[in-house]
């Protein structure tokens, strides 16, 4: 155990591991916070706080904090240290108190530290020492303690390890979630392999829940020692085959985490993720969203490649025209044809592009989601619709995009991001909804410029009268900075659209009389950006802004002006000298960039017009030379070289006209987003037009799509759907959740296992509309689906045959009797009916030989296996042991006919319909050479099975609330012969009515997914009076977990559940003390759990004992040397899992009781309830 | 994803903080607090903040700050979207969301953000799971904790159980049932000057308290489905079912929630309940400006409007108004400029006006912009878009419940330029 060792060495390394950190963090901090705090004024008050307790821990006078101490200097103040210690060791003492209550009182404080950001780390021994406190609000609140401190107290933390590990196999699946939470959450590297394991662990547990937690971990674990990634990819791997909802989000989270690159884990997982898409919790929507996107982007093609091609003037077309006309003049330019040709093979290379079917499963599958309440998913669909959908389609997004603007201004704010982006790209979706970008006063600045900038993507010559006229209305908002976005917004409307152009122009030159002196350096800045397109037919207003010059005092509009004069100074020879002069008078007070356009106006002038502004020129350049900018003076000095001929003036003054006045393209006015679409839209760093860490590229189309099939994944892929309608098969009752699951693939109704799924893999026909189909499926508990799932798979196909049989059946007498193994026999028969067992061997035949380990889980098929090795063990090992050689000879047997029929089944003839009768009546000797063989085990060890007697019975339906019909049950505790893998549970009617009732059955159970029902025949009629029992076969799937269903009467439909004790999802089996002692020691460690106890007084004694443990449950007796100790053995009816039990007694009641099972849940469990029959 | 989460008063106060990995330093807030500073408003502090190392994320609701640290790439409605969350949370657990409400249930606010999040990825933010979890006080209830010492940790955690539906907590039980369903409109509009509707849409939500015991199926119809232009709704909906039958079918969570909210095509012409005549002008030469603003009754379907309410936000410049109302009251304050008449139910027969004169200060210019007017008004027993509820019918369960539905017509932003 290296877990073990690390332990060990650890105070000292740990000490000084924390030791350093702490150090180094501390100097960290040091350094850090000059760049942190940018106004170091702010810093201390920062520092101080939670520096503070530190001093505690230095008052309070630990070894090593001393050296610490120095480290904290300022902020703690010498009163925190006289008064907090006080405090603190107040608190210790109430967490060493007794009293939960204290506890609790200390705990919260404690919390309320954290929350508030003070330190309290120095009361980490006080509270770790109360991990394993009884009380659950404690004990909660020093899990988020451990949670916060426990990095830092690295060595103390790993006390906590073994309560966590004592909660990993607890029964309650919310205290081994919680357990493996906070495990996986301290972040203590000494712990990684224990995490590991507890991962692994986790992810087969048979509950949904604790697979998500385990789902969460594996970020957490990775982040802490990335050296565990290929372990965890297989744990990811594992999850995403997982068929719940519950666990699709968060496994898909761990993966962009860990794997994203791993791509290949996704194509098995592909069709099911979609499918269960609607049905995951919003954020986990989120999450594969945007993951399936990036996926598409590799796999499918691009819908929209052809569009270009068509686009070129419908290429195509003038293909075949010229074709024709080859015939006429074959003179025609052999490189024209030749290029021709090759376009022509590149068209229908690339024309018959069809989209991929699970490129349109995809798009169809989220479409839905569009209308979440929740922002997140709505943006996730709308990229991946952006990204992903054929042109004529991205239309449907603008509506909900445009719905998000009446949300939070933060909402509204990225989402119009995302929609500025997307309106350059695609400016039709969002037309419509023109006035919903509208910009109300109240609006925050930042919404009102995104609002502009939709607005001017927008525009175009249809909708530019009315924009402009919003625009007019927003230019006199008191808000200026929007003011002056929408002079911008004004200015690119006129560079875009040209009609515009003069009026826009016009517009802004009018704003050049605005009081408002930022709005017309606004506009001169945009008006010089217009001229600069066509400066000859605008003299005029050169001319209007040369006279702001004596009133504009905004520099850049200063200098705007003094450019457009000196740029265009040949349409405006007159006026431009006299600024020129008026700035010469001004130059020392201007502002630098001012200066170096006065500068640049008079090297302009000179050039062009030396005569008048000769001396000017030299004044300008000579009050330059002394300028207190050294640009300023550079500039001076450069120019003059150039402009001024001198002696020493080189070749380059000749071409200064052509240097100053060459022809300057004009600027291009776009938008800030153009081309941010190469980011995934709705991502981190499409909002921030960088990439932020950890985001992932998407990728471009490809240019072949890769292999669909990869994607196929025969029944494997189907069986999250059938496991879907399986279980809405099985669940009608709780019509609550139909409709939500079917929902996402169909309509309600009983019909509605057949619709959804069909679509993929499985070409099935499932449109039975059978009595036991419809009600909504769960994925989300469908936890252990396993056989079950392909097999209802199957079932849809062989309904008819069924059905048929089932006509047969019907039509054969029934032989009524209350003896156990005729009624057994009865439900041998009935089995025929009642599907689900068929169809798991049908379906394992018909999917040829890979069937078994595809139709279930991983886990499941493991539990499987080894159940039937353990038969088979035990067929070798007590071969003559009867209890156990049946039900295998049966379940064999069994196989084989179902292979036999289905075999049939491929072919619709009528034939199946004897072959099943065959194997009905094989089956049904085998039951009572089973009944008999039963019994002389009960001869064997008389106390193994208890007299029916005293069997338990347990109310099913009251007389009154059944009308008359009063139902009880009882765990008969025989095997069920139809399937070993079932509990038998015998069930008996009692009319107490006046009138007889009639047509006893079961019908739509909603069940935990993996478990099944094998119903009774229908009892036709049951007159007044009298009473019946049948039994019926519940396969709980090895989980205490309730099963309901329905019991008719042709009147009326009475909702019922049957949940087993613990001790009757086993069964007796017959084993000798070297072989309990053989199998106790392979199931040492997690498996074995043992309790101390006090017998109760009358329960003392070997015999009472026994008969103790043996109605607790169903387990034999196994022969033992001492008279000091009781053995039983078991096995767990579905899975096989071995049960044993041993309680050794002592002197005056004392005993203990140890319980080794493989299944840690039913272990647990098993022990609390023999604890109970022991003591009580 | 989430790495942190600062909870920050307006004054710039960190007064709780709560971490889901490694501690990230508070000093990391502080170019929050910068941008804050720089921003006039509370509203305009931009909601993503890049740093060097971390990535701000911020929402500002209810006058509080709930900035958020990421590290690494993660979709920004993601966290703003869960931000919102904790707010409504903490506003359904304590009757409001506010800085002394979190203050004083600073354990219970620190419990439920650990159940919210996990590593950063949510994990339990359906308020019906999280109650199941955390219980809300209730003054009883903190009455009987006070003396017995017990928690407010639920003990179902005993049962083990999840229910299977992930919105709705198991077992509920009521004596009486009842459904209620408030069906909300909104109007959102832009009148200008001459009182002519530049924009105008109609916003609805339909707000639901259902105590129903057990695992009741509802099934809602409108009479007039065809109205709704587009919806969204809570995750109990079925899709599918409005997709095909326009109705809505859902278990719904226990208690309050939103049900779903649509919005009314705008093609249909929309009624605009009042009219605003107004006048603002300021003198060109003296310093004052004249107010005279009248509302109105216009298009109100026989209802009475009531709760109506004119908000003005005044220029800088104004020094002080003298006026007066016929009708009703107005609180004005200086140092915001606001004035807000108070009118309360409109009488058709004597409309409100409030006039009066405005003095600015004095060599201030005249404002180039009058302020525009939000209105705010109430409606009773009227959906404005004509939406009207036909039926409600429950399945799974078999009392009958008592079921009721409430129409209201509220202004949305509704603003009149002047």
């Amino acid at each position: 155990m290296t877990p073990m060792q690390k332990l060990l060495q650890l105070p000292v390394n740990a000490m000084n591991m924390v030791k350093t950190a702490q150090d180094q963090m501390g100097q960290q901090d040091e350094a850090k916070s000059p760049v942190m705090t940018p106004d170091g004024g702010n810093h201390n008050w920062y520092n101080g706080e939670p520096n503070d307790p530190r001093h505690i821990r230095f008052g309070s006078g630990g070894g090593d904090q001393e050296e610490r101490a120095h480290l904290e200097e300022g902020g703690g103040s010498l009163s925190s240290l006289v008064t907090q210690p006080l405090r603190h060791d107040d608190l210790k003492e109430m967490l060493d108190s007794n009293k939960d209550s204290l506890k609790l009182e200390a705990m919260k404080r404690i919390v309320a530290m954290i929350a508030r950001g003070k330190n309290a780390s120095d009361l980490f021994p006080a509270v770790v020492k109360n991990v394993a406190c009884k009380n659950i609000e404690v004990k909660k609140l020093v899990y988020v303690y451990l949670v916060r401190y426990a990095e830092e107290q690295q060595d103390l933390a790993l006390l906590s390890i073994s309560t966590f590990q004592r909660g990993l196999k607890d029964p309650n699946q919310l205290i081994r979630a919680s357990a493996l939470r906070v495990l996986s959450s301290i972040r203590v590297t000494i712990i990684v392999p224990i995490m590991m394991l507890a991962i692994k662990e986790a992810a087969s547990d048979m509950s949904p829940y604790v697979r998500k937690t385990a789902a969460h971990a594996i970020p957490k674990l990775y982040s802490l020692d990335p050296e565990q990634k290929d372990c965890l990819i297989e744990v990811i791997e594992k999850l995403l085959a997982d068929k719940t909802t519950l666990v699709a989000g968060s496994v898909v989270m761990a993966f962009e985490e860990v794997c994203p690159e791993r791509i290949d884990l996704i194509h098995k997982n592909y069709r099911k993720l979609c499918n269960l898409l609607i049905d995951v919790e919003e954020w986990g929507q989120v999450v594969i969203i945007n993951m399936l996107t990036r996926y598409a982007r590799t796999q499918f093609l691009n819908p929209n490649m052809n569009e270009s091609l068509l686009e070129e003037g419908g290429g195509e077309k003038a293909f075949y025209g010229s074709d024709n006309d080859d015939d006429t003049d074959d003179e025609e330019d052999k490189e024209e044809k030749e290029k021709k040709k090759t376009e022509a093979t590149a068209i229908v290379k690339r024309k018959p592009y069809v989209m991929d079917p699970d490129h349109r499963l995809l798009l169809r599958n989220t479409k839905p989601l569009l209308q979440s309440r929740n922002a997140a998913v709505v943006m996730a669909v709308a990229q991946l619709y952006f990204h992903l959908a054929p042109k004529a389609e991205v239309g449907v997004i603008a509506k909900a995009l445009v719905r998000l603007m009446r949300s939070h201004s933060e909402v509204q704010y990225v989402v119009l991001q995302n929609v500025a982006t997307m309106s350059i790209k695609r400016r039709g979706m969002f037309e419509p909804y023109l006035k919903s970008f509208y910009i109300r006063s109240t609006d925050p600045t930042q919404i009102k410029v995104l609002k502009l900038e939709v607005l001017t993507n927008l525009a175009n010559e249809t909708n530019i009268s009315t924009i402009l006229r919003e625009f007019q209305t927003y230019i006199k908002s008191n808000d200026k900075d929007f003011v002056a976005a929408t002079i911008q917004a004004i200015g690119r409307c006129a560079t875009n659209i040209g009609e515009v152009r003069d009026t826009c122009l016009n517009g802004l030159v009018q704003l050049l009389s605005n009081r408002d002196e930022l709005v017309v350096a606004e506009s001169v800045v945009v008006i010089k950006k217009l001229l600069q397109m066509q400066p000859e037919q605008h003299s005029d207003i050169i001319k209007h802004m040369a006279k702001l010059t004596d009133n504009i005092q905004v520099p850049m509009a200063r200098a705007s002006i003094l450019w457009l004069i000196g740029e265009y100074c040949e349409h405006v020879p007159k006026i431009a000298p006299d600024v020129l002069r008026k700035m010469a008078k001004t130059f020392t007070n201007e502002e630098d960039i001012v200066k170096l356009q006065i500068i640049n106006l008079a090297a302009k002038l000179y050039l062009t017009n030396s005569k008048q502004t000769k001396l000017l020129t030299q004044y300008v350049l000579n009050l330059a030379k002394y300028d207190q900018n050294y640009d300023i003076r550079d500039r001076a000095r450069f120019i003059r070289q150039l402009i001024v001929p001198t002696d020493k003036s080189g070749a380059l003054s000749k071409y200064a006209k052509k240097l100053f006045l060459a022809l300057k393209p004009a600027p291009v006015l776009e938008s800030p987003f153009k081309d941010r679409d190469h980011f995934q839209l709705g991502s981190l760093s499409h909002l921030l037009n960088a990439k932020a860490g950890g985001y992932q590229v998407l990728p471009d189309w490809p240019e072949a799509a890769p292999d669909p099939s990869v994607r196929n994944v025969e029944v494997k892929e189907s069986v999250p759907e059938w496991t879907k309608c399986s279980s809405r098969e099985k669940r009608k009752e709780k019509k609550a959740d139909k409709p939500f699951y079917s929902d996402s693939e169909g309509e309600s109704g009983p019909t509605e296992s057949a619709d959804s799924a069909s679509d993929t893999a499985s070409g099935s026909e499932s449109g039975s509309g059978s009595e036991e189909s419809g009600s909504g499926s769960e994925s989300e508990e469908s936890n252990e689906e396993s056989e079950s799932a392909s097999e209802e798979d199957e079932e849809e196909e062989g309904k008819k045959k069924k059905k048929n049989v089932e006509k047969i059946k019907a039509r054969k007498p029934v032989p009524e009797s209350e003896s156990e193994p005729s009624s057994g026999e009865d439900v041998k028969k009935s089995e025929k009916k009642s599907k689900p067992r068929i169809g798991s061997s049908e379906s394992e035949s018909e999917e040829d030989d890979d069937s078994e380990s595809e139709s279930s889980e991983s886990e499941e098929e493991e539990s499987e296996e080894e159940s039937e090795e353990e038969t088979k063990k035990k067929k070798k090992t007590t071969a003559s042991k009867p209890p156990s050689k049946p039900p295998k000879k049966e379940n064999k047997k069994e196989k084989k006919e179902m292979s036999l029929l289905d075999f049939d089944d491929f072919d619709p003839a009528p034939s199946p319909s004897q072959v099943t009768p065959l194997n009905n009546f094989l089956s049904s000797s085998l039951v009572t050479d089973l009944e008999g063989l039963s019994l002389t085990d009960n001869v064997l060890s008389p106390t193994t099975i208890i007299p029916s007697g005293n069997l338990k019975t347990y109310e099913l339906l009251h007389r009154i609330t059944g009308e008359g019909l009063s139902v009880e049950y009882c765990f008969s505790r025989q095997p069920f012969s139809p399937d070993p893998h079932m509990v038998a549970v015998k069930i008996q009617f009692t009319n107490s009515a006046t009138s007889e009732a009639k047509s006893l059955h079961v019908e739509d159970a909603k069940l935990q997914s993996g478990m099944r029902i094998k119903e009774f025949p229908e009892i036709e009629v049951l007159p007044a009076g009298e009473t019946i029992s049948v039994v019926m076969g519940i396969d709980f799937c090895d989980s205490t977990q309730a099963a309901n269903f329905q019991l008719c009467t042709h009147t009326r439909k009475f909702f019922v559940s049957i949940q087993p004790p613990v001790g009757e999802l086993m069964m007796p089996i017959f084993m000798t003390e070297n072989e309990f002692k053989k199998e106790q020691g392979q199931l040492m460690g997690m498996n074995e759990i043992t309790e101390k106890l006090t017998l109760e007084e009358k329960c003392q004694g070997e015999h009472a004992v026994v008969q103790r443990v043996t109605t607790a449950a169903n387990l034999s007796r196994v022969p033992c040397g001492s008279d000091k100790e009781c053995r039983f053995a078991g096995k767990t009816v579905t899975s096989g899992s071995l049960v044993l039990v041993s309680v050794v007694t002592k002197e005056d009641g004392a005993a203990q009781l140890t319980v080794n099972c493989e299944k840690m849940v039913i272990g647990t469990m098993l022990v609390k309830d023999i604890h109970q029959a022991l003591t009580q | 994803m989430i790495n942190s989460l600062f909870l920050i008063n307006p004054s710039g106060e960190i007064f709780l903080e709560k971490h889901w990995k490694s501690v990230v330093s508070r000093s990391v807030c502080d170019y929050f607090l910068e941008a804050k500073e720089k921003a006039l408003e509370p509203e305009d502090v931009p909601p993503v903040i890049h740093t060097p190392h971390h990535y701000l994320i911020s929402i500002y609701r209810d006058k509080l700050f709930f900035l958020s640290v990421i590290q690494t790439e993660v979709p920004p409605l993601f966290v703003i979207e869960f931000l919102h969350r904790v707010a409504e949370m903490i506003q359904d657990y304590f009757g409001e969301c506010s800085e002394t409400v979190v203050k004083d249930h600073m354990v219970m606010v620190y419990e439920l953000l650990e159940e919210m999040l996990d590593n950063g990825f949510p994990l339990a933010t359906e308020s019906n799971v999280l109650k199941e979890m955390i219980r809300p006080p209730t003054i009883l209830r903190s009455v009987v904790n006070t003396l017995t010492g017990t928690s407010n940790v639920g003990d179902t955690l005993l049962t083990g159980q999840l229910s299977t539906i992930p919105w709705r907590r198991a077992g509920v039980r009521y004596t009486n049932n009842e459904a209620y369903f408030d069906v909300v409109e909104e109007i959102d509009a832009i009148l200008d000057q001459s009182g002519t509707t530049v924009f105008a849409e109609i916003q609805g939500v339909v707000e639901a308290c259902v105590k129903l015991s057990g695992m009741p199926d509802l099934t809602l119809s409108f009479m007039n489905p065809r109205l709704l232009d587009d919806v969204s709704f809570h995750p109990c909906v079925r899709y599918k079912l409005w997709e095909s039958e326009r109705v809505l079918s859902f278990i719904p969570p226990d208690g309050n929630f939103t049900l779903m909210t649509y919005h009314v095509n705008a093609q249909n012409l929309v009624a605009i309940p009042v009219y605003v005549k107004q006048s603002i002008s300021f003198f060109e030469c003296g310093s004052d400006g004249r107010l005279d603003v009248t509302v109105g009754p216009k298009q109100t379907m026989g209802k009475t409007v009531e709760g109506v309410m004119v908000t003005v936000h005044l220029p800088k410049t104004i020094l002080s108004i003298n006026l007066t109302a016929t009708q009703g009251s107005y609180t004005y304050d200086n140092g915001t400029k606001l004035l807000v008449w108070d009118i309360g139910k409109l009488n058709p027969q004597k409309l409100p006006n409030l006039r009066g004169s405005l003095s600015l200060q004095a060599g201030a210019p005249k404002p180039e912009e009058n302020p525009s007017l939000n209105i705010d008004l109430k409606i009773q027993q009227l959906a404005i878009s004509g939406l009207k509820v036909n039926r409600l019918d429950m399945f799974g369960e078999k009392y009958k419940p008592f079921k009721g539905v409430k129409y209201i017509t509220k202004a949305g932003k509704f603003q009149v330029r002047t």
